[in-house]
């Protein structure tokens, strides 16, 4: 246990700060220019100096990602709802929620900037977090739904449940453990498409990790926009963590052990 | 017969898209009290007339006679098909709040009807913590708790170990005294068959028909080195035999 352990933390530890190690010796070496690749200290130091600004855009796209996860949760709570009570409805809304899938979230922002108008570009990088979340939510609530154990079913029919028993008591609950797993990638997804938004309709008030990342860029202040790309980084790292934490608690509820 | 009939299956045949026939013609009375074991190979269409015997689909063809009402047929399932994220208690008081019954009276008859296949202490249990035994008797509890005229058992020890399938047919055998439902039970095994039912008939392969019937005497529940008596080999015996002569005309 404490081997698997050790072989588990101890050897990436190691490994990252190698690969950094190497990374800045390199760079002081050959002595690249600091606006081409900056060396791991310079990042660091950028990421302590420029602390409290990266917080607050960090804070703006954790947000905007968390409302539209929100949002998301409900579209495709009830449209896989209704997917799942109607053949007919879940055959009309395939072709959509494929279309949604396939086609990258970037070639539709532009639209979605214009459609939100100037004044609001925050309508536009929910929008974007949205439909980039909502494929996996909806597919993940809908196979939840449709889960459920078959003789269970039959002891509903059996014992005469009404629609609403079998909605509230079978296939709701039947539809956790799936249902979590989809969102869990949505809310990935939807921090990803708040990036992009962030990135094509972003400005002005706008301005989360991603407006930090293209400022710095085209500054060619290349350690702050490192320093917003890491921040990034943690974040999504701490944001899966704990959905994940979340979700270990509820699927071990759900299941009684 | 001369007791009426709790549920029939008259000149039944299941026909299954894709799959043919699976079940018929078949003839079958169930007589009110009566425990009657079905007895056939695998894919000979038992648990088929047993679904038709619980309403839970109708035959291509032929007439299903039911004459218990809404919530008085139970059913219990090969697997113990209990809700993973309800308690025991909970699991077993389903069909009750199913009906209508209100929570608190749901909730005691259900911890009786635990106590009553000897799971008293497991009420907060949830299906993952039971064994598999345990969860079987949680499944036969939630089939008592209405007190139905018909239990219909779909080869509900076959996933279990010998001693406990021992132990849980002499429990249902125990049970069966106390309100005496009819009882339909399936199962391939033709020594289970000749312990738990007054009645065993024998089906053919697929499509299944009946081969053969057979009574079987003794007290119920069973006297201990039931198993081991004349009488009892001697049914299992001509059972076999019907089985065996039942395989060659359904090849």
């Amino acid at each position: 246990m404490r081997r698997s352990v050790a072989i588990a933390v101890v050897a990436p530890t190691l490994f990252v700060a190698v690969l950094l190690a190497g990374w800045e010796i390199a760079c002081r070496a050959f002595a690249v220019p600091e606006y081409f690749l900056p060396t791991p200290s310079a990042i660091a130091l950028a990421l302590v100096g420029n602390a409290p600004l990266l917080f607050v855009s960090a804070w703006r796209t954790l947000s905007t990602s968390l409302m539209a996860f929100a949002i998301t949760g409900v579209l495709a709570g009830l449209a896989a709802l209704g997917a799942a009570s109607a053949r007919v409805a879940e055959a009309s809304f395939r072709p959509i929620a494929i279309a949604l899938q396939v086609t990258p979230i970037i070639a539709i922002a532009p639209l979605f900037t214009v459609w939100a108008g100037i004044d609001h570009p925050q309508v536009a990088v929910v929008a974007l977090a949205c439909v980039a979340a909502f494929f996996p939510m909806y597919s993940g609530a809908l196979a939840g739904l449709s889960a459920a154990d078959p003789e269970l079913e039959r002891l509903f029919d059996l014992y005469g449940a009404t629609a609403w028993q079998r909605l509230t008591r079978l296939k709701l609950p039947s539809a956790v453990p799936q249902a979590m797993e989809g969102f869990k990638v949505g809310l990935g997804l939807a921090l990803v498409g708040a990036v992009i938004g962030e990135m094509l309709a972003g400005s002005g008030d706008q301005q989360g990790l991603a407006f930090r990342i293209l400022e710095a860029s085209h500054r060619l202040q290349m350690a702050q926009s490192f320093a917003a790309v890491v921040a990034l980084g943690l974040m999504a790292g701490v944001l899966h963590a704990a959905f994940q934490a979340l979700e270990r608690r509820l699927i071990r509820w759900w299941r009684g052990r | 017969m001369v007791e009426a009939a709790v549920a029939a299956l008259e000149g039944v045949e299941v026909d299954y898209p894709g799959r043919g026939r699976a079940l018929g013609p078949f003839d079958f009375q169930l007589a009110a009290g009566e425990i009657v074991a079905l007895v056939g190979p695998s894919g000979c269409g038992k648990s088929t007339a047993l679904r038709l015997l619980a309403g839970l689909e109708p035959p291509t063809r032929g007439e299903v006679r039911r004459a218990a009402g809404r919530g008085e047929t139970a059913v219990v399932f090969q697997s113990p098909t209990l809700a993973p994220w309800l308690s025991a208690t909970a699991n077993v008081s389903l069909p009750l709040e199913l009906a209508g019954v209100a929570g608190g009276e749901a909730r005691g008859r259900a911890i009786e009807a635990l106590a009553r296949v000897g799971l008293a202490g497991a009420e907060r249990a949830r299906p993952a913590q039971l064994s598999g035994g345990m969860a079987m008797r949680a499944s036969l509890a939630r089939a008592l708790v209405t007190e139905p005229k018909v239990l219909l058992l779909d080869e509900p020890f076959a996933a279990l170990d010998e001693i406990t399938r021992r132990q849980l047919a002499d429990d249902v055998l125990a049970l069966w005294t106390a309100e005496r439902p009819a009882i339909v039970f399936v199962t391939h095994n033709v020594e289970e068959a000749i312990y738990m039912a007054g009645r065993v008939v024998v089906m053919t392969p697929g499509p299944g028909r009946i081969a053969g019937e057979l009574p079987v005497d003794g007290p119920v529940p069973r006297p201990a080195g039931f198993r081991t008596t004349e009488g009892f080999r001697h049914t299992a015996e001509h059972l076999s035999q019907m089985l065996r002569a039942g395989m060659e005309q359904g090849a």
